[in-house]
């Protein structure tokens, strides 16, 4: 049915098995979006881990298709988001239309001078595809297919993993263990950890089918369409001439039925119009439950992704939010291994993603309660938003369609650095992500590329000799108009002043960013003290 | 919902020609049955609401719009 070739990759004899295993610093459980990230940002910092899975192969079916920005700006650190980009489909505009009319038009970029656009449409088989490809060239990476968890031990100093393999069974043991095993963690199930939360009863039917004539290549929402006139419907591009279109069902719908290829057809005929020719990709009728780990830090057991916590997939969070949650994982976890921060600095990965999946599901909630509303008035407000969006803009910005997927904000975070400053005119704040900006650096550029992979100042300054002195442990990016750069720092030039703009950089003006691009503090003078104290507390020592 | 900071919404009459205002209301719904009144109160409800602009405001209105369920009475 599908155009893409599923490639099986090949099972390989663990040594447990011939009694020649040891004691792993990490292993991860679950190679799906979370899991292999992990593994390669673990890698970066130098952590060898091993990564299981159940499954032989990538995602079945497309699942998640819009990986957005902080993602691909995560994936670029392991050179493979330019691949997702060309392969992929750049979006950045979207319509809704209330019947047949279109009442809204939105642009989520609108501004130029980012390294990656705010979406790129792909499949999750590819992202996978990629994120495999990597993972096996990769020396630190121990990447067993056909390895399923069946058992978890936890205890002080560790891990001790029962795995089924096709050869049989075997034990592993780990100082830590990264559940990035999905919505139904085997991890989760076998320590008997709740998963609270809400289940929501309304059905949709995707059908991703591919399509030989020019396509759209904006974000398409309808309310009550009249080629599906009691429901909405949303389509969406990916790559291939792929197109998902994802049909609300109701919560009385029969799913069996509606799977029929022929009862798939005569909706999409209705739709597309009598010329349209298709094939099938894949289809599913999807429910969806909004849920959250109670803590994501258990001992030695860490969850990320869909194990820790799920989303309706209105607004493309899910896998976003599982990118997010191990890029701020994995830095905290290379640094508690190798001594140089406590174990207690796991705590605001805890804290920071917990906000952030309460975020996702606020937002979540919100867009579905719009979608589908559960009770007379809720609808009644729905659609009078959608009678009014046409004529009175205030009416447009509240149709909520899905609010797609931005960084969170992870506000007063106890390792961030409360401002002592004021006057900040624009600028991320402690507690949000960086934003980017075009730089030149004898060529030509952007900030995310110099950032990282550990802790980065960002510094503004009209002459070299002003920078601050920067602590150990921390690398600088100059921001000057005189002046050539001291050792440990870089110099950018601010190609169109979009730098000093979007950071309200004025001389003096300091930015520290974590290793997972967000800002742990910012001042207008900062001293070395300063400098030193952000950092021992961004770092667990505060 | 969160409690309301009160002292936002005004309680004193802000209207020039409250008789005038209060029957336009009501002249609005004349020929609306239930269903009907319940899609106009809605969008009137959502052009006001964006036209006051101040959160806090809203809040206590949702609040003490309450009253008019209880025939005045505090308790809910
Ligand atoms: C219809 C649909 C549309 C979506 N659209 C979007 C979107 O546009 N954007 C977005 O960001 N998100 C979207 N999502 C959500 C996204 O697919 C998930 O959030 C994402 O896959 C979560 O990644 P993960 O790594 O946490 O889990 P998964 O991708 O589910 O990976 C879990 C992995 O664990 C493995 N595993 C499970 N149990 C075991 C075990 N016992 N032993 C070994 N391995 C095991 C599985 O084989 C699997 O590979 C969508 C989801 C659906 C269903």
């Amino acid at each position: 049915m599908s155009s893409y070739e599923y490639r099986h990759y090949p099972y390989q004899r663990p040594p447990e098995l011939d009694g020649k295993g040891k004691r792993r610093p990490v292993v991860i459980v679950g190679a799906g979006l979370a899991g292999p990230t992990l593994a390669l940002a673990l890698a970066v910092r130098g952590v060898a881990s091993v990564l299981l899975d159940e499954d032989d192969t990538v995602s079945n079916g497309s699942r998640s298709i819009c990986q957005a920005q902080h993602s691909l700006e995560t994936w670029d650190r392991f050179g493979i988001a330019q691949r997702m980009v060309d392969k992929g489909i750049t979006w950045e505009q979207g319509e809704v239309y209330l019947h047949d009319t279109p009442i809204y038009h939105f642009n989520l970029a609108p501004e130029p001078g980012h390294k990656f656009p705010a979406f790129v449409n792909l499949q999750q088989y590819y992202v996978e595809e990629y994120l495999f490809d990597r993972c096996l060239a990769e020396k630190l990476i121990d990447l067993r297919f056909r390895n399923k968890v069946v058992g978890v031990r936890p205890d002080s100093k560790g891990v001790v993993l029962d795995v089924e393999t096709p050869d049989g069974r075997y034990t592993l043991e780990a100082d830590w263990l990264v559940a990035c095993d999905g919505v139904r963690s085997t991890v989760r199930h076998l320590l008997g950890l709740p998963f609270p939360g809400e289940v929501f009863h309304d059905q949709f039917l995707i059908a991703d089918i591919r399509f030989t004539s020019d396509l759209p290549k904006e974000r398409r929402f309808w309310f009550y369409p009249s080629f599906h006139p009691t429901n909405s419907v949303l389509l969406h591009r990916q790559a291939d001439n792929v197109l998902r279109v994802d049909f609300q069902l109701g919560r009385d719908a029969d799913p069996e039925e509606e799977k029929k290829p022929e009862n798939v057809d005569r909706r999409l005929r209705q739709m597309f119009g009598p010329e349209a020719t298709w094939e099938h990709e894949w289809c599913s009728v999807y429910t969806f439950t909004c849920r959250m780990m109670e803590r994501f830090v258990q001992g030695r057991v860490i969850f990320a992704g869909d194990a820790a916590h799920v989303v309706s997939p209105f607004g493309a969070r899910g896998g976003n939010a599982a990118v997010a949650d191990v890029d701020n994982l994995a830095w905290k976890l290379a640094r508690v291994l190798d001594g140089t921060s406590p174990a207690s600095l796991l705590e605001s990965y805890c804290s920071e993603r917990r906000a952030a999946a309460q975020e996702n599901i606020l937002n979540s909630t919100r867009s579905t309660d719009f979608i589908t509303p559960k009770f007379p008035a809720s609808r009644a407000f729905r659609d009078a938003t959608l009678a009014l969006a046409r004529e009175f803009p205030f009416a447009r910005s509240l149709v909520n369609s899905g609010r797609l997927s931005v960084p969170t904000i992870q506000p007063g975070s106890s390792i961030d650095t409360p401002e002592g400053d004021t006057d900040w005119l624009r600028g991320p704040a402690p507690g949000t992500a960086m934003v980017d900006a075009p730089v030149v650096n004898g060529r030509g550029g952007f900030l995310v590329d110099h950032v990282g992979p550990g802790f980065t100042l960002i510094s503004f300054a009209a002459r070299a000799v002003d920078l601050p002195e920067l602590p150990a442990g921390m690398t600088g990016v100059m921001v000057a108009r005189e002046g050539s750069a001291p050792s440990g720092w870089t110099a950018l030039q601010d190609r169109d002043g979009l730098l000093r703009q979007r950071y309200d950089g004025r001389a003096g003006t300091a930015y520290l960013i974590r290793p997972d691009r967000y800002v742990a503090a910012r001042w207008r003078r900062p001293d070395a003290r300063e400098l030193a104290a952000a950092l021992r507390r961004a770092t667990g020592h505060g | 919902m969160a409690e309301a900071a009160t002292g936002a919404l005004r309680r004193t009459l802000n209207l020039r020609r409250p008789d005038e205002v209060y029957n336009a209301i009501i002249d609005a719904h004349r020929d609306l049955d239930d269903d009907q009144c319940r899609a106009f109160d809605a969008g009137l409800i959502l052009l006001l609401a964006n036209h006051v602009g101040d959160a806090d405001v809203i809040a206590e209105a949702l609040a003490a719009a309450r009253l008019s369920l209880n025939g005045g009475s505090r308790a809910d």
